[in-house]
């Protein structure tokens, strides 16, 4: 049988990618530009038997998944920018009690309201933690329809591998356009891993009680656990990087993710046409960031353009991954501005003097 | 031979952080007490709230989670939801619950959730050290308010009777007000949290009990006078008895629905005050002050 193709809208494919991945359990508030993601669940999760609140914040919505989660469904929440600040307390104590969870961050302009455009601008937020304390979440960033249901559903799996917070992080275009998608397969919901961690079904099992709590007053017992858990994040970084080099002899390499990385490959087909060979590295998990495999590009010496709708985030990693071996530039916009491709090979041209 | 009285098998042999005088001990001793009598050891999950009854998951010998302060009732949502025919007990101070958590409580009670919500009313913060809590008494000192809750001329408001605010919302079906300040309120106190569990389990909407409960360490006296302070001052203003009690209309509903039934609440707009002491009185008085 061959595989369906449909036509879908960013926010529904990762929706209903995430049902397939055998998400039972959802919480939501309204915020543009997601909401097509909130009521393609109100539509289909209801209908399924399954878990569908529309939460009175999304305050609330994070912790009903941290719930929900705690008592071993596969749980999801999905906002924009100004809501997923809302959401950061409860992701902070989802990491530290390593409860496994998937937030899709729809990301808009900001600071503040900001706009409901399409933005970058909330990569640092995403990458350092977001919320207090010391920790990480993983953070896929993907560049098509396609690859936001596919992101979505692998986020489940690494949620529920790792025990951590997954942040599906799609810029609001990715969101709000619509193109041709393969969904993936639906997942047997009795084939899920099994979570010998969560609360409940007690009766019979011989158990003793579980207590999910990110609580401990002993410092030293504390930090032992932060100490476990950074080990774990070093086994993520060294197995599930994943990032896209195209155009691996080039003058210069092109870094952007996401929507910007869509506008550098125009760019990169622009320059061939001018005889410029451009790369563009493409990360693909914003945490873990694939430092190793740009830190070997540095090595060829060639400068980097990073591209990105905000205003130098992504480009810190760039620059501790390159570690000034290399040349690195910026072309950010702000606001919801999208770069366009003439404007980046414009600036692609003026760094190599061409 | 029978054995007429022991230690709860649902609570841990272990000695408390909890100061002298301080209610959450019994409290704690009623709800076992409870799930022992109705055999769910080993089928209720409690959310233990930011707050001295922090450590509750130390006591208790079931399965704990631990949420964010405030947001106690949104994860106490998504656990019952999911597991359904289990007994999930929403333990609450006052902050937690009628401060910080004010959003959380007032929707997951208009939603009707069938949990039930244990609010340790003691008019004080503990934890943090004796600050102004939304329950405190008109004129009662705090750290916060050290000349005492002035709700005028300062600006701290009055102090909120949380069973009179909910009785309003549609999805509540049980609440009621204790005490454990003398053994007979205590008795009483353990009949309100057996009705609100018994009705949990046959899958009727929300339901709460709050405890009027005594922080000697923080009101800054004796735990003798303690619990005379709190029937000369709380129980005036916070009137015990079941302040609203649906729970006789809402079982035949509830027996025709299953308890897997994840759907919203019924569409009642009840929400009627109870007898006696309920809400007119109450908030009357509220009002003159």
């Amino acid at each position: 049988m061959s595989e369906e193709k449909l036509l879908m809208k960013g926010n529904e494919a990762i929706a209903e990618a995430a049902i397939r991945a055998g998400c039972t359990a959802y919480f939501g508030y309204p915020i543009t530009p997601q909401n097509e993601l909130t009521a393609y669940m109100a539509r289909h999760m209801l209908a399924r038997g399954r878990i569908f609140i529309q939460a009175e914040s999304e305050v609330s919505a994070i912790n009903m998944v941290y719930g929900a989660s705690s008592a071993g469904a596969r749980a999801m929440t999905s906002s924009s920018s100004p809501g997923v600040s809302l959401k950061q307390e409860g992701i902070s104590y989802a990491a530290g009690a390593d409860v496994p969870l998937v937030v899709a961050n729809v990301v808009r302009g900001g600071p503040g309201l900001g706009s409901i455009a399409p933005s970058q601008a909330d990569y640092f937020q995403s990458t350092r933690g977001g919320g207090h304390g010391d920790y990480y979440t993983i953070v896929l960033a993907p560049k098509s329809v396609q690859e936001a249901a596919d992101l979505t559903y692998l986020a489940f799996d690494l949620a529920d591998t790792w025990r951590i917070p997954v942040i599906l992080q799609a810029d609001g275009m990715i969101g709000q356009m619509m193109e041709g998608v393969v969904l993936p397969p639906e997942r047997d919901l009795k084939t899920l891993p099994k979570r010998d961690w969560a609360v409940g079904y007690q009766a019979g099992t011989g158990r003793d009680a579980r207590h999910i709590s990110s609580l401990d007053l002993v410092p030293e017992n504390l930090e032992a656990k932060v100490r476990a858990r950074f080990k774990r994040y070093e086994q993520i970084k060294a197995k599930e990087v994943r990032y896209e080099l195209l155009g691996e002899d080039a003058d210069l390499y092109m870094v952007a993710y996401g929507t910007s990385a869509r506008v550098c490959l125009g760019a990169k087909k622009l320059a061939e046409k001018a005889g410029i060979k451009l790369g563009l590295f493409r990360p693909i998990t914003l945490w873990p960031f694939p430092e190793l495999a740009l830190s070997k590009l540095a090595e060829k010496g060639k400068p980097f353009l990073t591209v990105e709708m905000s205003m130098g985030q992504l480009v810190e990693d760039v620059r501790l991954s390159v570690l000034g071996r290399a040349p690195v530039h910026l072309l950010g916009h702000c606001g919801g501005v999208i770069p366009t491709e003439e404007e980046v090979f414009a600036e692609a041209k003026r760094i190599l003097g061409r | 031979m029978k054995k007429l009285y022991g230690h709860p098998e649902s609570l841990k042999t272990v000695s408390t952080k909890y100061c002298a005088g301080c209610g959450h001990g019994v409290i704690h001793r009623l709800i076992t007490e409870v799930i022992d009598e109705m055999g769910l050891q080993e089928k209720s999950i409690i959310t233990n709230p930011v707050g001295c009854s922090i450590w509750a998951d130390l006591y208790f010998d079931f399965d704990s989670v631990q949420p964010p302060h405030g947001r106690t009732p949104a994860a106490a949502t998504g656990i019952k939801r999911v597991l359904p025919d289990h007994l999930v007990i929403c333990y609450q101070g006052d902050g937690d619950l009628a401060a910080i958590g004010t959003a959380e409580i007032i929707h997951a009670a208009n939603r009707g959730e069938k949990f039930t919500v244990i609010f340790v009313n003691n008019a004080i913060y503990g934890m943090t050290g004796g600050q102004m809590a939304p329950t405190t008494l008109v004129g009662q000192k705090a750290t916060t308010a050290p000349l005492g809750r002035d709700p005028i001329d300062a600006g701290m408001g009055y102090p909120i009777q949380v069973c009179e605010l909910l009785a309003t919302l549609g999805g509540t079906r049980y609440l009621a007000r204790g005490a454990v300040n003398t053994p007979a309120n205590v008795r009483k106190t353990k009949q309100y949290i057996k009705k609100a569990f018994q009705a949990q389990m046959n899958g009727i909407g929300f339901t709460l009990v709050e405890i009027l409960s005594q922080c000697p360490t923080n009101w800054g006296m004796e735990p003798v006078d303690a619990v005379d302070w709190l029937e000369k001052n709380m129980i005036p203003y916070y009137h015990l008895g079941e302040i609203k009690n649906e729970l006789e209309g809402a079982a035949a509903g509830a027996a025709a629905a299953s308890v897997a039934d994840r759907g919203a609440a019924p569409a009642s707009t009840g929400g009627t005050a109870g007898a006696g002491e309920g809400l007119g009185g109450a908030a009357a008085k509220g009002a003159a002050r």
